[in-house]
Formats: structure tokens, C-alpha cells, sequence
């Protein structure tokens, strides 16, 4: 069963990072795709761009509204994903745990849904 | 299973429901791989019983012949849906082929019931889902009954266990016993739930409220069930603590229903037998050097239960287990429960430094035992003006109403 795993970090924290340790947690989500290349878990998985980035587009009876940033003001961002194989919730809450970003911002982990093809 | 109470093999089947229902849907939702369609088959299994065993005669084993009754007819429904769906004919035939094999009884039946329990009470679904689904699914119950143990409406209930089952659907909630690297997290869920079902049934218990369905009662059953099959340290604590608890239920109340405190209860209302075996198992935990909270809160409700007389307590050594519990577990209602010990081994003046300052804090501010405890010990300080405007504090926040006419008895003593 698939999964995505959204990663909510706290921006200002992870930028506010000095070299030493946010070069080791690259490197910890390095190896942590590796790991979970080698497990069979691995679907897709990215970074996104920090959230002054963002763009937010909505259509009201018909007319493109377009404004600056994501739709709601939080204390953490997505800042990435993974799309993972997993067995069951317990597995993918597994790997979930173990994304680097779970010690200090925290993951959503939703089941993609199916549809029946016809 | 409305039964004409004359026929021995209705009254065999009633038997059989009781002792062995959930042992079989907890192994039909093995089998299956799903809440609903196994409460059907359940349902259906104990429907061919009615109409079989008078003819045929009770099975050796019921509840082997109920879990392969129950499994022929989900997959007789499947097969029948299956001309429409082919989803289904193909689910069918898994079902069928998958578990042809497995044994409906032996060791793997007992871990089924465990399943049942982490699976209800899976950390992914929200904590009034947990409690619902357990009592639902575990103990039995109906969605009315639970509806009426906690005041709230059975559509309420309905709604929280149809979307749990959707979650563990969906979301892929497995039905299995955690793996060893989980359990101890895991058990704190289960035995968070049973703590809950067994304070909700514990804090009601006043002359009003005793249409309530006796949740104490099934807290302890859960209790002793999880203690059969995970003698886990605290699990054994916990159903410790519910057990001494539970022994000064009749001392709790009075004749009037009014609310009785610990001091003034007539011990010889207190229940021996559980006192016994409470503290038996309060024994088996502390010898296993593994023990934490929930033992911790059971070995102080075995120090007050061996004291033959209020004065008589060991407030010293309730003292010393209440600073290991603060270690172990550390939070305000701790602190104020010490606090009150303290009170008692040095004097009202030494308890309240400690209750007023964990009130300065801002912490327990609108919980009502703070500020009645703290009325309390102004009160034997002489503090007649502070004791008032703090039991007048803790009316505000008190919701329950025996304790309300306690805060409001307790008010009109001060005057006299």
C-alpha cells in the first residue's frame, strides 16, 4: 500500500542551523533514502523550495485569484515528501520515524487512495 | 439472542454468546480482515448455531464450530455479492484459500484477542475512538450502553466507531500484537484506555447515576484479560490499582449518595478480598523491578487500605512512593497529590506551601481538587476567609454533583 509522508519542519529553525549540523542532517537524509531505496520502501521523494516560494492559486465563480504564499500560516511548513511501499500503517509509521526531520518537525503520514480502474 | 428460556440448547447457545463471542469475532476479524463483514459473520454463525444445534446437537467445541460457521457464511455472502463485483469473487476465493488451513483454536486464538486489543487501541486513531471501539468490540457492549456510560448520545458513539473502522480500513491499520520494539509504547495506549473506562466508571459512582452501565466493572474485566495474556508489569499494576480502588467503592458513598473522602469512610465497608488480592498483585509488580506509574499509584492505595483507621496510616512511606511516582512521571496533579501527604506527616502549613506554590506556577488553576485541597488545609490552619474563598473557588470548577454538595457541605460547616 502507498503512502506519502509529508515533512513539516520549522523553517527558520532548519535555516537558523550553523554549517556543522545542517551539513549532518543532509547527510542523514541522504543515508536515510539510501536506506529506504535498499528496503524496498522507495517510491518518490523531494525537497521543496523554502515557502516564500510558494504560490497560492484558488478559482472563485470563475476568476483566478492568485496570492502570495501557502494558504495558511503555521508554525511549520511542508518542506518535502516522500511517497512510500509500505505493508501496513505500523510499517509506514516506521519509516516515518525515521526521517530525519521526525525529531524536530513532525510528518503526516496519509494513504494514498485507490481508484478501481475500470 | 432473545431465548425461550425453557429450551436447554437456547439457553446453552445464550451460554456460549457470553463466554465466547468476542473470542470468535476476534478470529473472525483475523480471518476476514475486517470489522464489519466478521461482526456479521459472528452474527450469522450464531444464527446457524440456533437453528442447528437443537437438531444436531452442541458441538465438542463451539467455539471451533462457531469460527468455521461464521467464515463459510462470509464467504457464502461474497460469493453471492460476487455475480455483481468481481473485486469480491477475487477476495472470496483469497479469503477461502488463505486461511483454509489455520487453526480455529490452540495458542494463535489467544494472541486474536490480543489483536483485538492493540488493533482497538491503535495510537493512529483518536483517543474517544479508542475507548468506544474497546468497549464496542472487546467487552461487547452496545453502542447505547457506551452512549449512556458517558453521557452522550448513541449516534455520537455510531459516528466514532464507524469512522474508526473506516481508519483502520483505509489507512491499513493492522491486526496484529506489536513487535517487541513497540510493545512497551503500544501498552501504554491499552492501558491508558482501560484507566479511562475504569475512571469514568469510578467518578460516576453516586446514587443519580446508577443506571450507568458498571464501567468500573468492565475496566477490571479488561484488566484481568490483559493480564492473562501480557503479564506485563504494569498492566499487573494497573489492575492492582482498579482492584483497591474498587474495594472502597461501597465506603465511597454515603446512604444519601453524598460523596464519603478517604478519612471518614467506614472501613469495614472496605472489600477484604480485593484488598487481598489487590495487594498481592501490587506485590508480583514491585518484584519485577520493572514497574512504573500505574504501580507506583497502586503500592499508595495498598499502604491506605492496610491501615486499619484513618490515623493509623503510613503517611511516611505514602510520602516516599509519591516522590518515586513524581520521578517516574512527573506532572501538577502528582505534585498535588503529594502535597496532600505532606500535609498530613508535617502539618497543614507544610502542605500548603506546596500546593500554593504549584498554584503561583499557573498550573491546575481551574482544576477543583487543587483549590478544595488547598481549602482544606486553610481550614485546619484557621484560615476561615481563605478556606472560604477557595472552596468557593473550587464550586466553580466542579462539575460533578455529589462533589458539588460536598464543596457546598464542607462551605456551610465553616460558618458554623
Amino acid at each position: 500500500m502507498r503512502y506519502l509522508c509529508l515533512i513539516y519542519d520549522d523553517e527558520k529553525k532548519v535555516g537558523a542551523m550553523p554549517k556543522g549540523e545542517s551539513d549532518a542532517f543532509m547527510g542523514a537524509y541522504f543515508a536515510f533514502t539510501e536506506d529506504i531505496k535498499k528496503s524496498g520502501h522507495y517510491l518518490a521523494g523531494e525537497a521543496l523550495q523554502p515557502v516564500q516560494t510558494a504560490t497560492t492559486v484558488r478559482v472563485r465563480n470563475g476568476k483566478l485569484s492568485t496570492t502570495d504564499g501557502p494558504f495558511a500560516e503555521t508554525k511549520e511548513q511542508l518542506g518535502g515528501f516522500y511517497m512510500i511501499n509500505a505493508r501496513d500503517l505500523n510499517d509506514a509509521i516506521q519509516v516515518a520515524s525515521r526521517i530525519p526531520s521526525a525529531r524536530m518537525g513532525s510528518i503526516e503520514v496519509r494513504p494514498i487512495m485507490e481508484f478501481d480502474q475500470p | 439472542m432473545s431465548a425461550d428460556a425453557a429450551d436447554p440448547v437456547r439457553e446453552m447457545v445464550d451460554a456460549v454468546y457470553r463466554s465466547e463471542s468476542r473470542r470468535v469475532l476476534a478470529t473472525l476479524i483475523r480471518l476476514l480482515g475486517d470489522f464489519d463483514v466478521a461482526e456479521e459473520a459472528l452474527h450469522d454463525a450464531f444464527a446457524a448455531a440456533v437453528e442447528h444445534w437443537p437438531r444436531d446437537g452442541v458441538p465438542a467445541n463451539p467455539r471451533a464450530w462457531l469460527v468455521s460457521a461464521g467464515r463459510f457464511k462470509a464467504i457464502d455472502a461474497m460469493r453471492r455479492r460476487a455475480r455483481f463485483d468481481a473485486t469480491v469473487a477475487k477476495l472470496a476465493r483469497e479469503i477461502e484459500t488463505h486461511t483454509a488451513e489455520i487453526a480455529t483454536d490452540g495458542p494463535g486464538v489467544e494472541d486474536d484477542r490480543l489483536r483485538l486489543i492493540f488493533t482497538c487501541c491503535h495510537p493512529a486513531l483518536p483517543p474517544d475512538a479508542q475507548v468506544a471501539l474497546t468497549l464496542r468490540e472487546v467487552c461487547g457492549l452496545t453502542t447505547e450502553e457506551i452512549a449512556h456510560a458517558f453521557l452522550t448520545t448513541p449516534p455520537t458513539v455510531a459516528q466514532r466507531i464507524v469512522r474508526a473502522k473506516a481508519k483502520i480500513r483505509d489507512a491499513r491499520i493492522p491486526y496484529q500484537v506489536p513487535a517487541p520494539a513497540d510493545l512497551p509504547d503500544r501498552l501504554d495506549t491499552v492501558l491508558h484506555v482501560v484507566y479511562l473506562v475504569f475512571n469514568e466508571g469510578y467518578s460516576a459512582s453516586s446514587g443519580a447515576l446508577l443506571v450507568r452501565h458498571d464501567l468500573s466493572g468492565e475496566a477490571i474485566r479488561l484488566g484481568r484479560l490483559l493480564v492473562e495474556l501480557l503479564p506485563d508489569p504494569e498492566a499487573i499494576g494497573l489492575l492492582a490499582l482498579m482492584v483497591l480502588h474498587e474495594s472502597r467503592r461501597a465506603a465511597r458513598t454515603s446512604a444519601a449518595g453524598e460523596l464519603v473522602l478517604l478519612d471518614e469512610q467506614d472501613r469495614s465497608l472496605w472489600n477484604q478480598g480485593q484488598i487481598a488480592e489487590g495487594t498481592a498483585l501490587v506485590e508480583r509488580a514491585l518484584a519485577s523491578r520493572r514497574f512504573g506509574p500505574y504501580t507506583l499509584q497502586a503500592a499508595i492505595a495498598a499502604v491506605h487500605a492496610e491501615a486499619p483507621a484513618a490515623a493509623q496510616t503510613d503517611w511516611a512511606q505514602i510520602v516516599g512512593l509519591y516522590d518515586v511516582l513524581l520521578h517516574a512521571d512527573p506532572s501538577p496533579i502528582v505534585e498535588l497529590n503529594r502535597a496532600a501527604a505532606i500535609a498530613m506527616r508535617d502539618g497543614p502549613a507544610a502542605g500548603l506551601a506546596l500546593i500554593d506554590a504549584i498554584l503561583a506556577r499557573g498550573d491546575l488553576q481551574e482544576y477543583h481538587h487543587a483549590h478544595s485541597a488547598r481549602a482544606d488545609l486553610c481550614r485546619r490552619l484557621g484560615k476561615t476567609a481563605d478556606a472560604r474563598a477557595a472552596y468557593e473557588r473550587a464550586l466553580t470548577f466542579a462539575r460533578q454533583e455529589p462533589e458539588r454538595r460536598f464543596l457546598q457541605r464542607r462551605l456551610s460547616e465553616l460558618d458554623a
